[in-house]
């Protein structure tokens, strides 16, 4: 199956995309939602401000998710839809939407992604705690495993572990935490006899890494697990239900933003790692166009993304043949390895009390993991062509385009967002739309499964916020670990880090108070690694860091900076918003009176900066960047010292 | 407004306007009692004088509440529901979160701030990071002094920390009321209660009740812990701050009994006088500390003083009690 990670702007436009990507030969859609969606909230709620249509289509209601589909037929196509903390009400629309076509919904295929907990760990895009999160999930496998027995309700993910920074052993181990306990707590709510269909629909979402040997032995590994697992804890034994199914997209982690065209090498020898060995070939492929490092790929690059695969599938050999690396010593080595270390990390988690409990101890540990390649990277013991080692290019054709090679979002989009859900509103049976979210708000009170509740309330032209706000009054609000806090110390610092750390100590002597600075990430964006890692070193030279998180307002980082008398504050921002949201920041700042200087990182396009130079913002990271973390503390302390009055080093 | 700026004055306004009950006034005080130069001392010295019981005519308003305990038992997840309840009353709350990471590398990661839900747009509620003092997981001499000051203006000033080491008995000084925060079936409280780090806290809150007989359980184990070792006055009380919330009233009202209770004038004192110490020693260390001819010395000495005499004071006349 082929697919490309697709939509943005509005349905109409997402549709155009999905219909011309199926007559290229793409077999199935996979769903981009835009990060308010993604998160529970409307086009004209305060936090989607600069986020509506950016990573994705934003979907507020049945008339959109029609829209999004026209066209396509829902009793033939399989649909994966990468979406988790609203993946209820988005599975409802779709039933809906499949009802208005005239389609059974016992005839959907497709999948949710549904996987809360590497939402918690990696990604951000959560609404409600974990308990209630966990129990919509398994709400979620109880009802498709008889209503839509077709669909895939679950991908549990060890994708976004890696791009957290998991080593190949705590990839698999989490990721198995994570279906111990989703399947634990399906079972609660499904008959007994059912629970071999319910092991059988759970499919993984995992990622593939550019040591494309190691890769492929950690999924012949999770094969091996997902067995035992299958048979030893859930009491299963048909052959077929104990196959693990996984899904992949491979690597983007490690894609640089200098010599991007590099990109498409990395790209192709993971793609290896997941369809060399027949034992463990993925089902579905998604591979992230040679730009991702960039912003937003084009039609053309998601389509040099798909022909990549087909060249894969078509024109080499590898599907002619059976298992190619049965008996060897080298490969069942390897993979004896891996299962040795995941199942002694598997037995750490299920000391904590398993993966809901275990949420903070994992969080810290992927951050450390990360922490320690970002160190290996700088120290030049882990090499990144282009980026630490044969860095010297020639001008690249490929990013010289006025856009500098990706897609950006018109502005009006959001303005237009709002103004139709505006509409929607009002042309709705208000009564109809009320009584809904009185029988919502009463299931989730209950014990109940919420899906009746959802696709009813789909029907009756409830929106996205609306649906989201009711369970969240109900569920409570949350603030997931940060994982920061338990974070190790640089061990043996280099005497760059110390050289930090002296003029970090100078200058806090001399204004009294040791720098302080407030790191977190404005907007829906929920991918903190870039932030965490900064977080951190700015500890280790010898700050105080008041690390905040994610999903910040522009009012909560004033209110912040100015109560915690903060010297200077980092942002960071990836999903492409910093020219709405950054802007209003800095007016919230000056509203409050901090008078700081801010710096900013994330994936920010060269012909961005100028403009939010011309905001205030003191200074610009990149990705790239993150291979000189010292650089940018050095920056920081230098602008502090500048702002205090306190004079450059003898 | 850069965060540091000194000016004429400035300790002497910042605490005026504190008396007066302008919260606006937190952060400049906070970036003015956190101040270690030499040259802020007299500001900060002023600061406290404005909010003495000779300036104020009788104590701080403020219940100043220390809440301590064990990793994990739940406090940042205690203090958003004990926020939210304070805030429905009509009190304005300030929280001192004190994060016990050790200064090895100089620096501190204070990430309880993100952990702790409150509207950020309400001006009623003000929240402070700090990093511990010198001592492992003991109070910074500026956290003390902050508790003091912004007790004039907010009517809850909440120090947090985490139980480890010398932070409970600070906070015991430091604080009018003392709330340990425990889990049930973690056998942390009884502990806490045996090992006889701390004293005997005023409060003691079991969380996680929705977790049914374990919490039941936890608290007669604690009740009868607490007899025990001669307590009949620490009020137990199970909470869950989790949707839906239990207890929660019950916990506010237990705080509120506590401070009714107190000899407030007495307790302050006590305060002011074990935080001028500590503050001495935290300057002079433990040759100070014999030059005034040890700790039992030092605490008669200060027994003598003026009840009312703000900490800056106590410290001068310390200092001035050691022989040149």
């Amino acid at each position: 199956m082929m697919r490309t990670y697709a939509g943005h702007s509005t349905a109409k436009a997402s549709n155009a995309l999905y219909r011309g990507n199926l007559a290229k030969g793409q077999t199935g859609l996979s769903i981009a939602f835009d990060l308010p969606t993604q998160t529970g909230y409307d086009p004209d709620d305060e936090l989607a401000r600069g986020e509506v249509g950016k990573v994705g289509v934003p979907v507020s209601h049945k008339g959109d998710m029609k829209q999004l589909l026209d066209g396509i037929p829902l009793d033939k196509m399989n649909t994966s839809m990468t979406i988790n903390a609203t993946a209820a009400w988005m599975l409802s629309l779709y039933i809906g939407a499949a009802a208005d076509q005239g389609v059974d919904q016992k005839l959907l295929q497709g999948t949710t992604q549904n996987d809360i907990i590497k939402e918690f760990l990696a990604r951000g895009t959560y609404a409600f705690p974990p308990g209630p999160s966990m129990r919509l999930i398994a709400d979620m496998i109880a009802y498709t495993v008889t209503e839509v027995p077709k669909w895939n309700p679950i991908n549990i993910c060890s994708y976004h572990l890696q791009e957290a920074g998991a080593t190949p052993v705590q990839e698999i181990a989490y990721a198995m935490s994570n279906a111990i306990a989703v399947l634990d707590a399906a079972r609660e709510r499904v008959p007994a006899e059912l629970m071999g269909k319910v092991f059988s629909r759970i499919s993984f979402f995992v990622n593939a890494g550019v040591r494309f040997v190691e890769e492929h032995a950690k999924l012949r590994a999770m094969g091996i697990l997902w067995e035992e697992l299958g048979r030893e804890r859930y009491g299963v034994t048909d052959e077929k239900q104990l196959r693990f199914r996984y899904g992949v997209q491979v690597n983007s982690l490690g894609l640089t933003e200098s010599q991007p065209e590099n990109n498409v090498q990395r790209i192709v020898l993971e793609a290896l790692a997941v369809t060399l060995g027949r034992d463990a070939r993925a089902r579905a492929v998604q591979l992230p166009a040679w730009n991702e490092a960039l912003g937003l790929p084009r039609p053309w690059d998601q389509q040099w993304a798909l022909r990549i695969q087909q060249v894969l599938a078509f024109e080499t050999d590898i599907l002619e043949y059976p298992d190619i690396f049965e008996g060897s010593i080298v490969m069942d080595g390897l993979v004896a390895e891996l299962l040795e270390g995941a199942r002694s990390e598997m037995a750490v988690v299920s000391e904590h009390g398993g993966a809901v409990a275990g949420v903070d101890y994992m969080k810290a540990a992927l951050v450390d993991s990360h922490r320690a390649r970002l160190q290996r990277i700088e120290a030049g013991e882990q090499i990144v062509v282009g980026l630490n080692k044969y860095t010297e290019t020639e001008e690249s054709p490929l990013t010289s385009d006025a856009a500098g090679g990706i897609m950006v979002v018109d502005q009006a989009v959001e303005q237009h967002a709002k103004e139709a859900i505006a509409a929607w509103r009002s042309e709705r049976d208000r009564a109809a739309v009320d009584a809904a979210l009185t029988e919502l708000a009463r299931v989730a009170r209950t014990d109940e499964n919420i899906m009746p509740a959802s696709i009813a309330a789909a029907q009756a032209g409830v929106t996205t916020g609306e649906w989201a706000a009711t369970l969240r009054a109900t569920f409570g609000e949350f603030r997931a670990p940060t994982g920061v806090g338990e974070s190790a110390s640089v061990v043996g610092a280099s005497d760059e880090v110390e050289a930090v750390r002296e003029e970090v100590d100078r200058v806090s002597e001399a204004m009294g108070r040791r720098i302080k600075i407030l790191v977190g990430k404005p907007g829906l964006d929920g991918h903190s690694n870039g932030a965490e890692q900064i977080a951190v070193r700015a500890r280790d030279v010898g700050m105080d860091v008041v690390y905040e998180g994610i999903r910040l307002t522009p009012s909560q980082i004033a209110k912040s900076a100015l109560d915690e008398g903060v010297h200077v504050v980092g942002l960071s921002i990836l999903s492409g918003s910093h020219r709405e949201i950054i802007p209003a920041v800095m007016d919230a700042l000056r509203e409050s009176g901090v008078d700081v200087p801010v710096v900013v990182g994330g994936i920010i396009p060269d012909q961005d900066v100028p403009e939010l130079q011309a905001a205030g913002v003191a200074a610009v990271y990149t990705p790239k960047s993150l291979g000189a973390i010292n650089q940018i503390m050095r920056d920081i302390v230098r602008l502090v010292a500048e702002r205090n009055g306190v004079a450059a080093a003898a | 407004m850069t965060t540091d700026t000194a000016g004429p004055d400035r300790g002497a306004q910042l605490g005026a306007r504190l008396r007066a009950g302008d919260l606006t006034a937190a952060p400049a005080a906070l970036n003015l009692v956190e101040n270690r130069r030499p040259e802020s001392r007299e500001d900060i010295a002023e600061l406290l004088r404005a909010v003495s019981p000779a300036a104020l005519g009788g104590e701080t308003p403020g219940h100043v509440i220390g809440v301590t305990g064990p990793p994990g038992a739940g406090k940042s997840t205690l203090l958003s529901a004990l926020v939210a309840a304070w805030r429905a009353r009509g009190r304005t709350v300030a929280v001192l979160a004190v994060d016990p990471s050790s200064r090895r590398s100089g620096g501190s990661l204070l990430g309880d701030r993100a952990r702790i839900v409150f509207d950020p747009t309400d001006p009623g509620v003000f929240i402070r990071s700090t990093a511990a003092g010198e001592r492992l997981g003991g109070l910074a001499p500026a956290t003390r002094a902050a508790a003091q000051a912004l007790s004039a203006a907010f009517d809850v000033v909440v120090v947090e920390t985490v139980g480890v080491g010398q932070s409970e008995t600070d906070v015991a000084d430091t604080a009018d009321t003392v709330a340990v925060v425990v889990q049930p079936g973690s056998g942390d409280a009884l502990q806490f209660l045996k090992s006889g780090i701390m004293e005997i806290p005023d409060v003691l809150v079991v969380t996680k009740a929705d977790l049914g007989d374990v919490a039941m359980r936890a608290r007669r184990d604690l009740n009868a812990a607490l007899r025990s070792v001669g307590s009949r006055d620490t009020k137990v009380v199970a909470v869950s701050s989790v949707s839906p919330l239990q207890g929660m009233d019950d916990l506010v009202d237990a705080l509120d009994d506590h401070r009714a209770a107190l000899d407030l004038d007495l307790r302050r004192t006590g305060a002011r006088r074990a935080g001028a110490l500590a503050d001495f020693v935290a300057e002079h260390g433990e040759r100070g500390l014999r030059a005034l001819g040890g700790r039992r010395a030092a605490h008669r000495w200060l027994a003598k003083q003026d009840p009312g005499a703000d900490v800056p004071s106590l410290v001068n006349a310390l200092e001035d009690q050691v022989p040149a």
